[in-house]
């Protein structure tokens, strides 16, 4: 009986520790060398594997910035200026601070805005709806509402609103790894710059279409009247193909082109102050009528010369 | 003897060819019409008029845009108002020329007298540079240009020409009405075709639930055949009746037993298929100079309670023609441009008819109502009824998880988007929705791999000077 339990606890250690012994020999000879420094970038890495950097995952990107001779063509939006700081500590490098990201949806047309001219009732896809027809309301370029982006979000920072009908996004799940800017088939989300405090100015309309006819498909549509761009004092708006754009780049956040848009397409965001529309307006009309005057009172002016000349 | 028919899939909807007794009529002028540029596979036509122009019905108002192109001529006569983006069938912006309607003016040189001409030239470039100019593009639905069909590449020869008069397409009564009241143009067409490819045998195919078209054209081809050697090897064929026989590569199988391959062309099979329509159409252009500018519209539906098959001016706004028939009824919730297979709703009625409209079809809420989605169950119905031989549920599953090799992999871009695998789902899944969308993607990236290639190729091409 004892003999029988002393075998077999000697065949089986003995066995184990062959195994381990070829296991280890394996190892030894087969041993694939990498870098060591690719794992500690990826150990680096938020280890989300978005593929918001253009890579296939965290540790294709790890093993790209490795061999990369600087970091000029690599940056994870996910973890931003901190994790990069760190990927650039590992190996040494120099980085360029980035202005922090967020998705911003670029459409109006809510439920209210803009009513529906007929009854979409096939697949639950934006990317098929867009391949068959231009949508279930009067606007051919506006956000289509079966939510290919909150499937493409990685983070759970996109949802429907069921009462607008159209995606928000919470800006703090936000990563800017831009998934869901690939995801909408009419490009209506776009990846801007954060901005001081979150706070930013951006035209929330995408439509190209004249404004008569924007006019009738939503109520509160860019009609590309270009009131904006005489408003702006710093050129950073300008007016493509019958819509607003405001350079996040330039713009200093005045929110003047907000108080002054006709149809309330320009919208500011995470301002302390709600904005007060009249006193602004009544602000930039004031200046402008005064810039009328001495625009008016300086060709007068030429002409006086010439007439006496 | 069994009757002919293609061999893989296919599925048997009801007929509903409700309008098969209604004559052609000729729809009155519209106030304003709106011609498209890009009627037509292929690059669009440059319009070469301006605002403020005054045009003549069958003058060129646009010319081709590239080799596959086509002529764009105007369906009316008046003076052109506006050139500039307005709203297609589906919504989207299409360039269109719009003319205000003034008389209806003809250019000189054409005939529009309805005189048979059955003398038709010898000379297949001459008849081919006529049918380019004619701006004649298939009217079984795909608007290939004809010209760049009937000029097979070289190398490959045309064994036999099919003359499409299947209309598989439940409701569409336009083809039928075609060869039932222009018999003989469309035979003559036949001819003029046959002779421009060289070749010695056209049949004419037609699907046994038309018996009436088919005793006609057998006359008619007898009568001609006794007149003129030029009609030689014209044959009328009766295919079984099925869905969709008048596919290009479903006809060519069941009319030559032959099966074109994937990603090849019927002229590689040695056939050459060209719709009823089309071949009137080149009767006209090549014997009676009269360009394509109007062409037949099923309006039907059991909820319309006027049936018709109308000659429509293209680029007759729909509400145009709807408003001539008595309006929308009430009960209709979709009109449907083309037949209820392959055709597509129509987001915007205010928008023109193009030469490939085939038919306006008002169907009701009952009638077009989804079954609710549900899992797929495995039961191959699907597979089975696909004419390409392709295997929908698994394209549906491969499109939803968006691995566009896989999709490539298993041909995805050979779908014809003739819909019987959503006709035949139980489960109730928009299988033709998610795969047109995929097919499109796919070619799109085919196209730009190709471009790719062929710029690689020529960046390696030694430089000669």
């Amino acid at each position: 009986m004892t003999t029988t339990i002393i075998w077999t606890i000697a065949i089986i250690s003995g066995l184990g520790l062959l195994l381990a012994l070829t296991l280890y020999l394996v190892a030894q000879r087969f041993k694939v060398v990498e870098d060591p420094r690719i794992e500690l970038v990826e150990k680096a890495m938020p280890g989300a594997n978005c593929g918001g950097c253009g890579f296939a995952g965290c540790h294709a990107f790890a093993e790209s910035a490795v061999k990369a001779p600087n970091l000029d063509n690599h940056f994870c939006p996910v973890g931003g200026n901190e994790t990069m700081k760190a990927v650039a500590d590992i190996l040494g490098y120099e980085i360029q601070e980035k202005a922090p990201m967020v998705a911003v949806v670029r459409c109006n047309g809510s439920c209210a805005n803009r009513p529906k001219v007929n009854e979409y009732d096939g697949s639950v896809s934006c990317k098929v709806k867009a391949s068959l027809y231009s949508g279930d309301t009067g606007c051919a370029f506006g956000c289509l509402g079966c939510g290919d982006c909150v499937e493409a979000c990685k983070f759970g920072a996109l949802s429907m609103d069921p009462e607008t009908g159209l995606p928000v996004v919470d800006e703090n799940k936000c990563t800017a790894c831009g998934a869901c800017t690939k995801a909408c088939p009419k490009g209506i989300i776009e990846l801007r710059k954060k901005g001081p405090r979150g706070m930013r100015e951006f035209v929330s309309c995408v439509n190209k279409d004249k404004g008569p006819s924007v006019k009738k498909a939503c109520a509160a549509a860019c009609i590309g009247c270009g009131i904006c761009v005489k408003t702006c004092t710093h050129g950073a708006i300008v007016l493509d193909n019958n819509v607003a754009y405001i350079d996040p780049e330039k713009c200093k956040l005045c929110r003047e082109c907000e108080a002054m848009c006709p149809t309330g397409a320009i919208h500011g965001v995470n301002f302390p102050k709600p904005l007060d529309k009249e006193a602004v307006k009544a602000r930039v009309q004031e200046r402008q009528k005064k810039a009328r005057e001495a625009a008016a009172a300086a060709a007068n002016e030429i002409k006086k010369e010439e007439n006496n000349g | 003897m069994a009757r002919r028919t293609f061999s893989i899939g296919g599925v048997h909807p009801n007929d509903a060819k409700i309008s098969r007794d209604c004559k052609i009529e000729v729809l009155p002028t519209p106030p304003t019409v709106y011609i498209a540029v890009a009627q037509h596979i292929g690059a669009p036509a440059k319009p070469v008029v301006a605002v403020g122009d005054k045009v003549k019905a069958g003058q060129v108002i646009a010319e081709p845009g590239g080799f596959m192109s086509a002529y764009i001529h105007s369906s009316v006569s008046g003076t052109v108002k506006s050139i500039g983006p307005r709203k297609d069938l589906s919504g989207n912006n299409q360039m269109v020329v719009e003319i205000a309607v003034e008389g209806d003016e003809w250019m000189e040189g054409i005939d529009r007298t309805d005189t048979l001409i059955t003398e038709i030239p010898q000379d297949p470039k001459a008849i081919i540079e006529k049918i380019k100019l004619g701006g004649v593009v298939g009217l079984g639905g795909a608007t290939f240009p004809t010209h760049v069909k009937l000029s097979p590449p070289p190398g490959k020869t045309c064994e036999m020409l099919i003359i499409n008069g299947c209309e598989c397409e439940p409701y569409l009564t336009s083809d039928f009405r075609t060869l039932l009241e222009k018999g003989e143009q469309v035979v003559v067409g036949t001819a003029i075709i046959k002779k421009a490819l060289g070749v010695d045998k056209a049949t004419i195919a037609i699907e046994d639930n038309k018996p009436e078209a088919i005793d006609h054209i057998e006359k008619v081809v007898a009568e001609m055949k006794a007149k003129s050697t030029d009609y030689a090897g014209i044959e009328v064929m009766s295919l079984m009746k099925k869905y969709p026989e008048g596919g290009e590569k479903q006809l060519i199988d069941a009319v030559m037993h032959r099966q074109v391959k994937s990603g090849g062309l019927p002229i590689d099979v040695g056939a050459v298929v060209d719709n009823v329509c089309t071949a009137l159409a080149v009767y006209e252009a090549v014997q009676k100079n009269k360009p394509l500018v109007d062409n037949s519209v099923t309006v039907t539906g059991e909820c319309f309670p006027r049936q018709a098959n109308l000659l429509v001016r293209v680029g007759t706004p729909i509400n145009y023609i709807i408003d001539f028939l008595g309006g929308v009824p009430e009960d209709a919730a979709k009109v449907i441009s083309g037949g209820p297979m392959m055709g597509k709703s129509i987001a915007n009625l205010e928008a023109a008819t193009m030469k490939g409209t085939g038919g306006l079809l008002f169907l009701t809420r009952e009638q077009t109502k989804r079954m609710p989605e549900s899992n797929c169950i495995r039961c191959g119905k699907c597979a089975d009824a696909c004419p390409m031989g392709l295997e929908p549920f698994l394209l549906n599953r491969l499109a939803k998880a968006g691995n566009t090799d896989a999709l490539e992999e298993n041909a995805v871009q050979d779908c014809i988007m003739c819909g019987c695998c959503l006709y035949s789902c139980p489960a109730g899944i928009p299988l033709l929705d998610v795969i047109s969308q995929a097919r499109g993607q796919v070619m799109g990236i085919m196209k730009a791999r190709a471009a790719a290639a062929k710029a690689a190729a020529e960046a390696a091409k030694p430089k000669t000077e």
